[in-house]
C-alpha cells in the first residue's frame, strides 16, 4: 500500500507527484520540522485564546482572521465572501431603490425565498454528508399535488399525513439505495427524479388540482397566516433553519454527518454507522420537502403536477452559493440561508430597479461561479487553476 | 458462447435495447416497421446528438448540465438570425448563414463552460449548473419571452426533408444524426485526441504527467459538445419550424439518463459512443413503444428511473463478483 | 565528500552542489550526486532526508535554487519531466501512474501517441513500437491488452517499458518492489541487471538494505538535505551505511524487556476470510506486543479488519475475555474494548477537513448519546495533546494542518479515547519522520507495559524487532511460525518467511493463476 504524506515530508513512497500540480509550482513544504508553521500555529493559539479574553471586537476579529498569521484579504474573502457579498448587495439596492428597504418588501422576499429556502435546509445536510438529492423538486410536486387533492377528498389534517409519509417514503428509498447500497447518489436521485415525476403524473393523471373551498379552511394558515405580523412561512423557514443548525451542531448525529461528509471510511473505522446517518440524511431532506410542499400548496391552494421542477438545482444553487462543498465535510445552515437570502434579495432588487426577472438568472450564474471560485482560488492558494 | 456472455454482461445496454425492441416488436401495433423507425431515429437525434459530446465530456470526468439551455439558445439564433440585415440579400442562403451563427453560438457558449473549468478549477457540475441557469436567462434577454418562428418555409422542409436510399426515403436528420455517430465514435476511438479523453479521465495525474495539456483538452470537449448542441438546435428548431424560450428544459437530465444506461463512468476515463447512442436509442424505443402500446407517457418516467437505478445496481453487483473472482486464492 | 569521477566513466548524471528550500525548511543543502553509466547507484536516507525533492530536481518538478544538474556531461536546466524524459531520464514511480481503461501500447507513448493525418493514431506504428520495447524486457503479454486485466507485477513492467520510450541514460527506481511477490522481485532484479549491462545507470531508492546490497555497485546516503558521503557497495556494510543515515551508531544491545503477558484478552481460533486468509488461530495477552510480520498480501492488515468487524469471515470465531463477538462490526468492536489504528492515516484514519476535537470525539460519540458534547471533545483535546505531546495550536484547528507524526498521535489518541484493552495497530510509523517514529515506538513499549495487549503489524522488520514481545510471521494467508521474546531476530523472523515462502508458493503454484 502506497501511502502519501506531504505534510510530514519525504515518504517511504516517496516521489509521488503531486495531483494535477504543475510541474513548476513550488509545491507545499516538503519537510516536517517546519518552522514557519509552528511559529503561525502558536500565533494561532494565542490568537484563540484572545479570542476568549477579548468581547465582541476579538470575536469579530476571529471572524474575519485578522489576527491568524497567515492573514490575507484573499482568505478572508473567501471564507465571508458570502456575507460580504450579503451585505454589498444589500447596500447597494438600498441606495438605488427606495422600496427595496423596507418592512413589506422584506417580508415579501423572505416569504417567496421560504419554499426554495426550506428545501435547500434539508439539502444541506445531504450535501455536507457528501451526497446530493436531486429528487427534492419532484418530490416537492409530488406531495403539493397529494396533499391539494386529497384536501377536498379526506380533509386537511389526513391529507398532509399522507402527503408526508408519502415524502418519507421517497427519501427511505433514496437512502436505502444511496445509503444501503452504496450507489452513486447524484444518479439515484436523478432516476428518483424521473420516477417521482412519473408518479406524480400517473396519480393526477395529468391533470391540475385546486383546493375548492380556499376561504374556509385551517389549512391556509400554513401558506397564508400570520403570527405577530410575520407571514408563517417565514416563521416556518427560520423555525426549522434554527432547529437544523442545532441537529448539526448539537447533536451527535450532525457530528456523524460531518465525519462520513468528510471522509466515509475514517468515519466508519472508527465505528460511525454510515448507512444509518446517510438514510436519516435523506429522511430529514424529505421531511423538509414536505413540509415545503404544505406551504405551497397552502400558498397556492392549488398545485400543476410539475409544480416543483427545476426546483432541484435552484435548491443547489442556493447551497453552493452558500459555500457548503459538493465533496461533503463543510457546509453551514446558516450560509445556507444566507445564499436563499442572497438570490431571493438579487431577484427582488433586480425587479425593483426595473429589470425583468430573468436577469436574476443572470446575476445568479456570475455569483454561482465567482463565489466557487473564490473559495477554491483561497483553499489552493492562487486563484487560477493549476492546469497548464 | 462465453464471449457472447461476457459481451452482454459488461455492455447490459445491448440486451436491453434487443429486449426492449423485441418486447414492442410483439406487443405494440405499427412498431416493427420501417416507418416508425425512422422516427424513431428522428425521435432520438435531437437527445442523441448532444449526447455524443456529453458523452466526450463525461469520459472526461466532468459533466455539462446546461445542454438544454445551450440547445434553447442555439435554436433561437438559428431561427432569428434568418433574418438579420446581414443575411438579407443572400435569399435561401440565409439559413445556412444562420445555420453558421448557431454553431458557432453553442461552441462560444460550450467554450465558455470549458474554459471556466479549464482556468477556474471549479468542480464541472457547478460551473454548468451557474451556466444552465444564466444561458436561460441570455435566452429570455434575447427572446424577450417570446417564440420566434422562421419565415422562410424552406427552413422546416429542410427539417422535414428526406434523401431516397435506394427504395426507402430516409430523413435527413436520421442520417446526420447516423454520420454524427459514426464520426464522433471515429474521433474516440481512432484519435489521439479521442485516447487521450480517456486518459484525461481515468488518470489525470498521469495525463499531467505524459505531457498532455489537460486543460486545453477539457476546453475542446466542452467546444466540440457546445457545437453538436448547436446543431441538435437546429435540427429541433427545423423539425418545428420555431423556437420557444422555454426549449430543451430537462434535456440535460434526459441526455445523462441515456449516457449513463450507456455504461459511461460519471467518475470519467470509461465510455463508448456507440453504447451511449443505444442508450439514447433505448429512451426514444421506449417513449415511442409506449405511446403505440397506448400507455400513458406518464409511465415512462417512472420506468426509466427504474432503469436508470437499476443499471447502477447491475454495474456494482457485476464489479464486486469480478473482484470477488480475482480475489479467490 | 564526493569521490572524483574516473575519467574512463565520464557520470551520465551529474548533481553538483544543489540546494533546494521551501517555505521555512531547506529540503537540500549542496547536495551532490551522480551516476555513471552502467551502474546501479542506491540512494538512502530516512523520511524526510531529501531523497524525493533531490529526484524532484533531476525529474524536472522542481528547479534547483544553487548548483546544477547535468546530463552526459553536459549541464541542462529540466523544466518538467517531460524535459527529463526527452533528456534520457526516466522515473519509475512507485505508485503507479497507468490508465487503466487505456491498452498496454496507448500507455506507453501517453502523451506522444503516433500520428496520421487528421490527428488519427498511427496504429499499426505504435503497436510494432511497442512490441519492440516489451520484447526488451522478455515481457510476453501482448501491447493490445488493457491495463485493467495485467497483474501489478506486469504493469510495473509497462511502467519500465515506458521508461525506455526514448534513448534512455538514466532509470530512477523508487522503492519499487513494495507491492511485488518474490518472484516478481527476483525477475525485476534480473532487468535492473540486463539494463545495467546495456549501460544504462541506475538510481535505486530503497529502504531494504538487503536489496540495496544485492543490487547496487554504490551508495549514496542522505541525511536532513545534506549528503553523508559515497560508498562503494562491496566495501561497506549494513551498519555504517545505517549509521550515516540515523546519524548514530547502531546498538545492537540485545532487548531484555520482553514481557510475557498475564491474562488473554483476545482469542482468534481457526478464522477463515475469502481471498485473505485461512486457518488463523492465536492468542493476544494483556501487557504484551504481539508483532505480525509479513509481505504485503500475507494477509495481515486483513486478519485486524477481521477482529475489528471490518471484514467478513465464513468460518472461525473471535473471543474478547472469553466472550464471542456475534454482531462483527466496528462498533460492537469498540464497545468490547478493541480499537483499531489504521495503516493509511488519511483514508483510514483521520476526517481531514474536520479540528482535532472533533476527530478525537468521533469514537467515543457513540458512548455520549444523542448529544455533542464540545465541551468534552476539548477536554480530550487537552488530555491528549498533554499525553501524546501532540503539536497543535487549539481543538479547533483542523488536523489537515498538522505534520505526519502529529496527525498519527490525533489518530493513537481518538483510540485510546475509547478506553480499549486491545489495540490492533497497523503499520504504526508509515510515512513518519525518524524522531516521532521512536518516540511511537516508546509509547507502545508504555503502553503495553500499562496492560494494554497489543497487536503491531508492520512490514519493516527492524520496527517488529525493536517493539515485540512475540512475532508471528504470515505467508500468503497463514501463519507459519511464533517466535517468543529472545528468539526474535532479522535472521529468525526473515527465515520464517522465506523458508516456508518456497515450500508454500510451489505448492501454491499448481492451482492458480497467475492473476492476482
Amino acid at each position: 500500500m502506497p501511502s502519501s504524506d506531504d505534510s510530514s515530508g519525504e515518504l517511504t513512497s516517496g516521489t509521488r507527484r503531486a495531483a494535477a500540480q504543475p510541474p513548476r509550482a513550488s509545491g507545499p513544504p516538503e519537510a516536517g520540522p517546519d518552522p514557519v508553521h509552528q511559529q503561525s500555529q502558536e500565533a494561532l493559539h494565542e490568537a484563540e485564546e484572545a479570542v476568549v479574553a477579548g468581547g465582541i471586537g476579538a470575536r469579530f476579529r476571529a471572524l474575519l482572521g485578522l489576527d491568524s498569521p497567515d492573514f490575507s484579504w484573499t482568505k478572508v474573502l473567501a471564507k465571508q465572501g458570502i456575507l460580504l457579498a450579503f451585505v454589498i448587495a444589500m447596500v447597494g439596492f438600498s441606495l438605488a431603490s427606495d422600496r427595496f428597504l423596507s418592512f413589506d418588501n422584506f417580508s415579501s422576499v423572505l416569504r417567496q425565498s421560504s419554499i426554495i429556502g426550506i428545501m435547500a435546509l434539508g439539502v444541506t445536510i445531504v450535501v455536507i454528508s457528501g451526497n446530493l438529492d436531486l429528487s427534492v423538486g419532484s418530490m416537492l410536486s409530488f406531495a403539493t399535488i397529494l396533499v391539494v387533492d386529497l384536501h377536498d377528498k379526506i380533509g386537511p389534517a389526513p391529507a398532509m399525513a399522507v402527503a408526508l409519509v408519502a415524502a418519507l417514503a421517497c427519501g427511505a428509498i433514496n437512502g436505502t439505495l444511496v445509503g444501503v447500497l452504496r450507489l452513486n447518489s447524484l444518479i439515484v436521485t436523478l432516476g428518483m427524479l424521473s420516477a417521482i415525476q412519473g408518479f406524480t403524473l400517473i396519480y393526477s393523471g395529468g391533470q391540475n388540482a385546486d383546493i375548492t373551498n380556499q376561504s374556509d379552511t385551517w389549512f391556509a394558515f400554513f401558506g397564508r397566516g400570520e403570527i405577530a405580523g410575520v407571514a408563517v412561512p417565514i416563521l416556518l423557514f427560520l423555525g426549522l433553519a434554527i432547529i437544523l443548525e442545532w441537529v448539526l451542531h448539537g447533536t451527535t448525529f450532525g457530528r456523524r454527518v460531518f465525519a462520513i461528509g468528510s471522509k466515509a471510511s475514517a468515519a466508519e473505522y472508527s465505528g460511525i454507522n454510515r448507512v444509518k446517518t446517510v438514510f436519516f440524511s435523506y429522511l430529514i431532506s424529505a421531511f423538509c420537502v414536505w413540509c415545503a410542499a404544505v406551504v405551497m400548496g397552502s400558498r397556492v391552494m392549488g398545485s400543476q403536477n410539475t409544480v416543483g421542477k427545476g426546483y432541484e438545482l435552484l435548491v443547489l444553487a442556493a447551497i453552493i452559493v452558500g459555500g457548503a462543498s459538493l465533496l461533503g465535510g463543510s457546509g453551514k445552515i446558516s450560509k445556507t440561508v444566507i445564499g436563499v437570502l442572497l438570490l431571493g434579495f438579487i431577484q427582488n432588487g433586480l425587479l425593483l430597479l426595473g429589470f425583468s426577472y430573468w436577469t436574476q438568472w443572470l446575476v445568479t450564474w456570475v455569483v454561482i461561479i465567482v463565489a466557487v471560485w473564490l473559495d477554491v482560488g483561497a483553499r489552493r492558494g492562487r486563484l487560477l487553476s493549476p492546469y497548464a | 458462447m462465453d464471449k457472447f456472455k461476457s459481451f452482454f454482461l459488461e455492455q447490459p445496454i445491448w440486451a436491453f435495447l434487443i429486449a426492449i425492441t423485441v418486447f414492442f416488436s410483439l406487443f405494440a401495433p405499427n412498431f416493427f416497421d420501417i416507418q416508425n423507425f425512422e422516427n424513431i431515429l428522428i425521435q432520438a437525434s435531437t437527445l442523441g446528438i448532444i449526447a455524443l459530446g456529453m458523452t466526450l465530456v463525461m469520459i472526461n470526468g466532468n459533466i455539462d448540465l446546461s445542454v438544454g439551455a445551450i440547445l434553447a439558445f442555439c435554436a433561437v439564433v438559428m431561427v432569428d438570425a434568418q433574418s438579420w440585415p446581414i443575411f438579407a440579400q443572400l435569399g435561401d442562403w440565409a439559413i445556412l448563414g444562420a445555420f453558421f451563427m448557431a454553431i458557432l453560438a453553442g461552441m462560444a457558449l460550450g467554450g465558455l463552460n470549458g474554459f471556466l473549468v479549464w482556468k477556474t478549477g471549479v468542480n464541472a457540475f457547478i460551473v454548468t449548473l451557474g451556466a444552465m441557469i444564466g444561458i436561460r436567462g441570455l435566452v429570455f434577454v434575447y427572446t424577450q419571452e417570446q417564440s420566434l418562428f422562421a419565415m422562410n418555409f424552406l427552413f422546416s422542409d429542410i427539417g422535414m426533408s428526406s434523401v431516397p436510399l435506394g427504395p426507402l426515403a430516409v430523413p435527413t436528420i436520421a442520417i446526420l444524426f447516423l454520420v454524427l455517430v459514426a464520426l464522433v465514435h471515429l474521433l474516440l476511438t481512432r484519435t489521439v485526441h479521442g485516447r487521450n479523453t480517456f486518459a484525461v479521465g481515468g488518470n489525470p495525474e498521469a495525463a499531467v504527467n505524459a505531457g498532455i495539456r489537460v486543460g486545453p483538452h477539457m476546453f475542446v470537449n466542452y467546444l466540440i459538445l457546445g457545437g453538436l448542441t448547436g446543431l441538435a438546435g437546429v435540427t429541433l428548431s427545423s423539425q418545428m419550424g420555431a423556437a420557444t424560450p422555454n426549449l430543451g428544459r430537462d434535456y440535460e437530465l434526459w441526455v445523462i439518463t441515456g449516457v449513463v444506461l450507456g455504461g459511461t463512468k460519471l467518475a470519467g476515463g470509461y465510455g463508448s459512443i456507440l453504447r451511449s447512442f443505444a442508450g439514447i436509442l433505448s429512451i426514444a424505443i421506449l417513449r415511442n413503444g409506449m405511446n403505440m402500446m397506448q400507455v400513458q407517457a406518464f409511465y415512462v418516467y417512472v420506468i426509466l428511473g427504474g432503469i436508470l437505478i437499476a443499471v447502477l445496481i447491475l454495474d456494482k453487483q457485476l464489479s464486486s463478483r469480478k473482484v470477488r473472482l480475482s480475489e479467490q486464492v | 565528500m564526493i569521490q572524483p569521477a574516473e575519467p574512463s566513466k565520464t557520470p551520465v548524471l551529474s548533481v553538483e552542489g544543489v540546494s533546494k528550500s521551501f517555505p521555512g525548511v531547506k529540503a537540500l543543502d549542496g547536495v551532490s550526486f551522480e551516476v555513471r553509466p552502467g551502474e546501479v547507484m542506491a540512494l538512502v536516507g530516512e523520511n524526510g532526508a531529501g531523497k524525493s525533492t533531490l529526484m524532484k530536481v533531476i525529474d524536472g518538478i522542481y528547479q534547483p535554487e544553487e548548483g546544477s544538474v547535468s546530463i552526459g556531461g553536459e549541464t541542462v536546466a529540466l523544466q518538467s519531466p517531460q524535459d527529463a524524459k526527452r533528456r534520457g531520464i526516466a522515473m519509475i514511480h512507485q505508485e503507479l501512474s497507468l490508465v487503466e481503461d487505456l491498452s498496454v501500447a496507448e500507455n506507453l507513448f501517453l502523451g506522444e501517441l503516433p500520428r496520421k493525418s487528421l490527428g488519427r493514431v498511427d496504429w499499426k506504428k505504435l503497436y510494432a513500437d511497442s512490441r519492440r520495447l516489451l520484447d526488451r524486457l522478455n515481457c510476453q503479454f501482448s501491447p493490445r491488452a488493457l491495463i485493467r486485466n495485467l497483474t501489478v507485477a506486469h504493469k510495473q513492467l509497462v511502467e519500465i517499458a515506458r521508461a525506455l520510450v526514448y534513448e534512455t541514460r538514466v532509470v530512477i527506481f523508487d522503492e519499487p518492489t513494495t507491492s511485488l511477490t518474490d518472484r516478481e522481485r527476483l525477475l525485476l532484479f534480473e532487468i535492473i541487471r540486463d539494463l545495467r549491462s546495456q549501460g544504462v545507470g541506475i538510481v535505486y531508492i530503497s529502504h531494504k538494505m538487503d536489496e540495496i546490497f544485492e543490487l547496487s555497485d554504490r551508495i549514496t546516503v542522505l541525511r536532513d538535505g545534506t549528503p553523508q558521503g559515497v560508498l562503494e557497495t562491496a566495501e561497506t556494510d549494513e551498519d555504517s551505511v545505517v549509521e550515516r543515515m540515523i546519524g548514530r551508531k547502531v546498538s545492537h544491545a540485545a532487548r531484555t524487556d520482553f514481557r510475557s503477558g498475564e491474562d488473554v484478552v483476545l482469542q482468534v481460533s481457526d478464522l477463515w476470510s475469502r481471498g485473505a486468509f485461512r486457518e488463523v488461530s492465536f492468542e493476544l495477552r494483556s501487557g504484551e506486543i504481539l508483532g505480525f510480520y509479513g509481505l504485503i498480501g500475507s494477509g495481515r492488515t486483513e486478519i485486524l479488519e477481521a477482529i475489528f468487524g471490518l471484514r467478513k469471515c465464513y468460518r472461525g470465531e473471535i473471543r474478547v475475555a472469553g466472550e464471542r463477538l456475534d454482531k462483527h462490526n466496528p462498533e460492537e468492536a469498540i464497545a468490547r474494548g478493541i480499537a483499531l489504528i489504521p495503516e493509511d492515516r488519511k483514508e483510514n484514519g483521520l476526517a481531514l477537513s474536520l479540528a482535532c476535537d472533533r476527530n478525537l470525539g468521533m469514537t467515543v460519540m457513540n458512548q455520549w448519546g444523542n448529544l455533542a458534547h464540545p465541551s468534552r471533545e476539548k477536554r480530550l483535546f487537552e488530555e491528549y495533546r498533554e499525553k501524546l505531546s501532540i503539536k497543535a495550536p487549539g481543538p479547533s484547528y483542523p488536523v489537515d494542518n498538522l505534520s505526519g507524526g502529529n496527525q498519527q498521535k490525533v489518530v493513537i489518541g481518538k483510540w485510546l479515547a475509547t478506553e480499549p484493552r486491545i489495540l490492533l495497530v497497523d503499520e504504526p510509523t508509515r510515512g513518519i519522520d525518524v524522531g516521532s517514529k521512536a518516540q511511537i515506538h516508546q509509547l507502545l513499549r508504555d503502553l503495553a507495559a500499562e496492560g494494554y495487549a497489543i497487536i503491531v503489524v508492520s512490514s519493516e522488520m527492524p520496527e517488529i524487532i525493536r517493539v515485540s514481545d512475540r512475532v508471528l510471521s504470515l505467508y500468503e494467508g497463514r501463519i507459519v511460525s511464533e517466535l517468543v521474546g529472545e528468539e526474535i531476530s532479522e535472521e529468525s523472523v526473515g527465515r520464517a518467511i522465506t523458508g516456508v515462502g518456497e515450500l508454500a508458493s510451489t505448492a501454491h503454484d499448481s492451482n492458480t493463476s497467475p492473476e492476482s
